[in-house]
């Protein structure tokens, strides 16, 4: 920072000793052509530092910041992951070797997290993204308000993971809760949300779906203009219906989008953490009373700062990332799948 | 500042041919593609699909206005009651929620500020600078967000408490400070937008980069800049699982002091559905203001994604 800082004022004074230029007028003299410095002058080679290494300033920060809180970490984050490391000691680390993932590899908790991490997962991303297909399809269409509809599809995504959950719990308790009341009118018996296994995966599922479909849909919404019109002006030349071109021109042209998004939401749907913490309330980083929707985010947060193993916490960090790299390897491996098979 | 605007020159004259119409109006490059008119269903499935996504925070306010026996009853409340004031004066208070609204806003403006300012930077010198490395360079910082947040965590925690910056909001504000998806974004949006001959020429009159970031890069940029801005807020402000570990209720963020309220023993559900809306409440408001650029945001960003 501070040498770029030298720059600016090497670069200011130098601009007003130019030449022929006056207080006031250095704006102009800039813009009409200070004569390009001569070779082998101290501002030539200033300048020619200048042109090699300001590049390396300018993506300077990123890396720095990066590095520091971001890639050192992760690597330590493997160090501890093999060390006993208690919230309450911090000191005192102590060499364990791969302890902590035989100590996961062996907890029932450990596959049930993962299970459910994988449940939820697709019962969110699924629908999510298939309504947001659809949304992206009706805002498509020329419409009065195109603006308003979008900002208003958009609107669950500016609400907190905080705000939006304490909104649906109170939505789905058992007494006087909204969705039973409703459910009720079309002759459903209520539902248990927190307590039952597949309504409390369906309520949390429900959060996520809730705050990001209409953020997909844009996305798919952005992929759909960029569609030539011929393509669509030769379909229905050939007979296509409205239908037939959704199916035989919008998704084949979506497929790299639908790829990126389905990566996407699947590296967020691993890391689901907040909804169902706050879904659970009291009993929250249990993921309910039977753990019946604590996920992989939520079981390290568990481990680490309620229980207050920050060792296998760093054993179910890494856990995670190594599955997400498997996730985003079969990802890979369909897609050439079916850039093969067309 | 219009979504055309957030759409570069030569991306728009394209947009403006495949339509194959004279591309006047907004409205028409944004409709750009197909030139299908929504019919009555559409308006239809729109409006309820605009309902969803409405309800839940509309709910919100007519919970906030309530008791907290009244929502425990069956039929829930559809309609405002009397309580509003009352309950955001008790949320804001016991819920600490005037603390967390300051702490929110240092921590998602300064965050904010920081990336777009980096981004800046770096997405100019990915999009314009030639220099040794730099596709690679691109592409490690495209890979690095794979790279899940949880994977920090614990060191950061460890290292934080060492340095005695626990429950201070640097600890938030540093780990955050850098984005890759930002960086990503102003290079895209700057290959198009910034003429190279607009730097070439300010190199010939010997001008130095920084001069050409201020004078050339930062106004060509200023549309992404905003727009970035606005995404990186609403990211920050929501931002969950590190201010969670990093802060406590002493001094928390808003979506620390909603977790508290909401895992705590709080039993006032109304006080709790008026701290929820507190603490939406910046961003709706935003939302209001800037909605069609937070739209235009997201959609370019994904285009270029």
């Amino acid at each position: 920072m501070t040498s770029s800082k030298q720059a600016l004022a090497h670069s200011a004074s130098s601009a007003d000793a130019a030449p022929g230029s006056q207080p006031g007028a250095a704006r102009r003299a800039h813009g009409r052509g200070t004569p390009p410095p001569g070779p082998g002058s101290w501002r030539s080679r200033l300048y020619r530092w200048d042109m090699k290494a300001s590049p390396y300033a300018f993506i300077a920060p990123f890396f720095i910041f990066f590095g520091a809180f971001g890639l050192v970490p992760l690597l330590y984050t493997a160090w501890y992951s093999l060390h006993n490391v208690q919230l309450s000691n911090l000191d005192q680390q102590t060499w364990v070797g791969l302890d902590n993932y035989e100590n996961l590899l062996s907890s029932d908790f450990f596959w049930g997290a993962l299970q459910n991490t994988f449940t939820i997962g697709v019962i969110s991303t699924v629908p999510q993204l298939v309504m947001a297909i659809g949304i992206a399809h009706l805002l498509n269409y020329k419409l009065r308000g195109s603006t308003m509809w979008r900002v208003v599809m958009l609107t669950p995504y500016a609400t907190s993971v905080a705000a939006a959950t304490l909104v649906f719990v109170l939505l789905y308790s058992w007494d006087g809760g909204m969705i039973n009341w409703l459910l009720h009118f079309v002759g459903v018996d209520p539902v248990n949300w927190r307590e039952s296994t597949w309504g409390s995966q369906f309520a949390v599922s429900s959060i996520v779906i809730w705050r990001w479909t209409g953020y997909n849909a844009l996305i798919y919404l952005a992929a759909m203009q960029a569609i030539p019109a011929d393509l669509y002006e030769s379909a229905s030349l050939d007979g296509a219906n409205r239908w037939q071109q959704f199916r035989h021109v919008t998704i084949p042209m979506l497929r790299p989008t639908i790829l990126f998004t389905v990566v996407v939401s699947t590296i967020g749907a691993t890391q689901l953490f907040g909804e169902p913490l706050l879904f659970g309330g009291v009993s929250g980083s249990k993921g309910g009373s039977e753990h019946q929707y604590q996920t992989l985010g939520l079981y390290m947060y568990d481990q680490g700062w309620i229980i207050g193993n920050l060792g296998k916490a760093s054993a179910i960090a890494w856990t995670m990332f190594l599955i997400l790299l498997i996730v985003a390897a079969v990802n890979l491996l369909i897609t050439r799948r079916l850039r093969k098979s067309r | 500042m219009t979504t055309s605007e957030l759409t570069p020159p030569q991306a728009q004259d394209e947009v403006a041919r495949k339509s194959g119409r004279d591309g006047s109006g907004r409205r028409r490059l944004l409709g750009a593609g197909k030139q299908l008119h929504g019919g009555p269903v559409t308006y239809v499935v729109l409006a309820v699909l605009a309902f969803v996504s409405l309800a839940p925070l509309l709910w919100t306010v007519v919970a906030s206005s309530r008791t907290n026996q009244r929502l425990a009853e069956t039929p829930p409340p559809l309609w405002i009651g009397g309580n509003l004031f009352k309950n955001l004066q008790t949320a804001w208070e016991e819920g600490g929620l005037g603390t967390a609204m300051v702490n929110s806003t240092i921590v998602a403006g300064t965050i904010t500020v920081g990336t777009v300012l980096f981004s800046t930077l770096a997405g100019f010198a990915f999009a314009k600078l030639r220099f040794r490395f730099s596709n690679t360079l691109l592409l490690l910082t495209i890979g690095t967000m794979m790279i899940p947040p949880q994977l920090a965590v614990v060191p950061l925690y460890l290292w934080m408490s060492e340095l005695g910056w626990s429950n201070q909001l640097q600890t938030v504000i540093l780990p955050t400070l850098v984005s890759a998806f930002g960086t990503f974004f102003m290079r895209q949006y700057l290959v198009q937008a910034l003429p190279s001959e607009l730097i070439e020429a300010a190199r010939v009159d010997g001008a130095s980069s920084l001069r050409i970031v201020w004078h050339v890069v930062f106004p060509a940029a200023r549309p992404a800049m905003a727009v970035l801005g606005l995404l990186t807020f609403v990211m920050a402000w929501n931002d969950f699982l590190w201010p969670i570990i990093a802060l406590n209720q002493q001094n928390p963020t808003v979506q620390v002091a909603l977790n508290s309220l909401g895992t705590g023993y709080v039993p006032d559900q109304a006080v709790i559905m008026a701290g929820a809306l507190l603490g939406t409440l910046p961003l709706l408001i935003a939302f209001l203001l800037f909605g069609k650029q937070i739209v235009g945001g997201i959609m370019q960003g994904a285009i270029k994604g």
